[in-house]
């Protein structure tokens, strides 16, 4: 499981940084996005991976900590998602701004080369 | 708790509060949601003087204070502390705000909607950043204050702005999710994300850990780098904030300085708990980006052929100071970079404010031939001297922005005698008498780069600055005034009179600095507040005997 999921990450980051690098402000907006599933599976991963334990407290489980997972990475990918989806929203409509203005999708408004 | 300590979150919830009425007003009435936004900042300004009145005093209860909110205990929930360095950055950004809001009063504020909401979310997120006691807060406030900061700089619309927040918005993300992979490697190792607790528990970790939980530190580090427009990742900053509305671009000055909080307080937090070095400071990493970061801010402020470019530009230079200051280390060289903090971010707010009053009736052709007439030379000056003109009468208002463009260069460049000058001094003091090495005689080799690198950056300043000022008023272009209302000339005279203010109360100032100084090199006290302290509700007090 353990390299199933580091090879997602590393996978998903990666495309996403070639993306970001890449002049249209369309591929720009998806390798943000890759980027940022990346980074919240990271944050996910670092509560240390767990299969069936629960993060919140349930009466009929014994009370200790090896019978849970860790609470706080999952509230915390919560927030990071929540503030990254508001984020790419944004950014698309500052792309469109910038597509309507500007005439062109390059990431500089401008085309350059043939 | 007594209301004094509920103070401690009212620069949080002021903002939060105001810019939601103004948001239910939408825009109908401009009138009460201006007023509402003074209202607000002025209030902001209040709490803040409170808070630092506060911070100064000597006794140790009152240095670091902690807000427990939900009252939940350190280990478990999300603290607040204002401590000296705190509360002067709450002071700071409050005064900058009353400035800019005063400036945007008299047109700026009516050129897009949403004006004043935005502002007083960044003000929230501003406030909310340097409060913090919590990794993750931290990074919850920053998105506030860069989401309040997407849409300010698209304020007043246009290409040349969209374009740049374009850049701006792509950089900050790609830094948000370094921020999120620093302090989710963090927590992997050290397991929490309360700052004071993971100064405590840096020497604890065993060598594996240790050495992920530095890779997380540096991975934190780039991402508030970028917050800072260290070279090289801060390339985006001049173009956008000579794009951005000038009072916009005035209240930007101090979200560089976010940054380079970030690393002061983490940096001095973690120093003390590992014995002597800090991770945060980089081991002379951040003492050579500082110093390529003063040297590209001169570079670019010679080659800048606008003003708003040119004041970018500036912001980069005194972020670079900062920088390598405090990569430098020792507490002498900290309570000066702190003074050179305050009087640079006032300075460079003033001079962005000015430099749009200069630039109205002026087309950009001008500010070109501003750079390119000694070059290439010109005939218009030729024509000027045969008219012999003898005793042009300078408009009043000309020579009330020339004399604030005069301090405003005075106060960029270090020249005596007001507070530019004395911060420079100060920092360049503490390279050469201060430290310990230089006691002994030796001035190190990062000394004298130092050195170098400030002295020669203050001479490109006063270059740039000069060539600016002269094409700006001493030209014989027949050129409209600018019509300048009284309230914009008040706000940047505001701003300057700051500057005076702290040339002339440089002593008390720099006291502060030191005792501010001396209180971050005492991490224990800091981490001793917001661990030690009982889980202590009003309730729970009475109850015992």
């Amino acid at each position: 499981m353990e390299l199933v999921i580091s090879v997602t990450i590393g996978f998903l980051a990666a495309s996403g940084l070639w993306l970001l690098l890449r002049p249209r402000t369309f591929q720009v907006i998806i390798g943000l996005s890759l980027l940022s599933y990346a980074v919240n599976l990271f944050i996910f991963a670092m509560g240390r991976l767990r299969i069936g334990a629960p993060p919140v407290l349930d009466p009929s489980v014994a009370p200790s900590l090896a019978s849970y997972a860790d609470p706080l990475p999952q509230a915390l990918v919560l927030t990071a998602i929540v503030i990254g989806f508001a984020m790419t929203a944004l950014f698309l409509v500052v792309l469109l701004a910038g597509r309507g203005l500007s005439g062109s999708d390059h990431v500089d408004g401008v085309e350059r080369g043939p | 708790m007594t209301v004094a300590d509920h103070l401690i979150i009212a620069p949080i919830i002021i903002p939060l509060v105001a810019g939601g009425i103004m948001l239910l007003l939408d825009g109908r009435r401009r009138e009460a949601v201006a007023a509402i936004g003074i209202f607000a900042t002025l209030a902001q300004l209040a709490v803040a003087i409170a808070l630092l009145v506060t911070s100064a005093k000597e006794d140790p209860a009152s240095m670091v204070r902690v807000y427990l909110l939900g009252d939940w205990p350190a280990s478990f929930g999300i603290v607040l502390v204002a401590d000296r360095l705190a509360a002067l950055m709450l002071l700071l950004t409050a005064t900058l705000g009353c400035a800019a809001l005063l400036f945007s009063l008299a047109s700026w504020h009516r050129e897009g909607s949403y004006f004043h909401p935005l502002f007083q979310f960044l003000l929230m997120g501003l406030n909310g950043a340097f409060l913090t006691g919590d990794l993750f807060n931290l990074f919850v406030f920053f998105e506030v204050l860069l989401a309040a900061s997407y849409g300010l700089a698209l304020h007043g619309s246009g290409r040349a702005r969209v374009s740049a927040s374009l850049h701006y918005i792509v950089i900050n993300l790609v830094a948000s999710s370094l921020f999120l992979i620093g302090v989710s490697l963090i927590y992997g190792t050290a397991g929490t994300l309360n700052m004071a607790a993971l100064a405590e528990r840096i020497a604890m970790l065993d060598p594996t850990d240790r050495r992920l939980f530095e890779i997380g530190a540096a991975v934190l580090g780039v991402a508030f780098l970028v917050k800072a427009g260290a070279w090289p990742l801060g390339f985006w900053l001049p173009g956008l904030y000579g794009a951005a509305s000038a009072p916009v671009a005035a209240v930007f000055g101090i979200m560089t300085k976010v940054g380079f909080y970030a690393i002061l307080r983490l940096g001095s937090l973690t120093a003390g708990a590992a014995g002597g070095t800090s991770i945060f400071f980089g081991e002379g990493w951040l003492f050579a980006i500082g110093a390529a970061t003063i040297g590209f801010a001169a570079i670019g402020m010679l080659a800048s052929q606008d003003m708003g470019r040119l004041a970018g530009y500036n912001v980069l230079a005194s972020s670079g100071t900062l920088l390598a200051a405090i990569g430098f280390g020792g507490t002498a060289m900290t309570s000066a970079a702190l003074f050179y903090l305050v009087s640079s971010t006032l300075t460079v707010a003033a001079f962005f404010l000015l430099v749009e009053l200069l630039e109205r009736g002026r087309s950009v052709a001008d500010d070109v031939l501003a750079v390119t007439l000694e070059a290439y030379g010109s005939e218009e000056a030729t024509d000027a001297e045969e008219e012999e003109e003898v005793g042009v009468a300078i408009p009043a208002i000309i020579a009330a922005l020339g004399v604030a463009f005069l301090a405003c260069a005075l106060l960029i460049s270090g020249l005596p005698p007001l507070s530019g000058f004395l911060a420079k001094f100060a920092i360049l003091n503490s390279v050469l008498g201060e430290h310990q090495l230089a006691r002994a005689g030796i001035v190190s080799v990062h000394g004298w780069i130092l050195l170098f690198a400030i002295l020669v950056s203050s001479l490109a300043t006063i270059i740039a600055v000069t060539r600016a000022g002269i094409r700006t008023f001493w030209t014989f272009t027949d050129r409209e005034l600018p019509a300048v209302r009284r309230v914009e000339l008040g706000a940047v005279a505001l701003l300057i009179m700051l500057c005076v203010a702290l040339t002339v109360q440089a002593g008390p100032v720099m006291r502060f600095m030191q005792a501010t100084a001396n209180g971050l090199d005492l991490s224990r006290a800091y981490v001793g507040a917001v661990q030690g302290r009982p889980h202590s509700t009003p309730h729970a007090a009475e109850r015992k005997p």
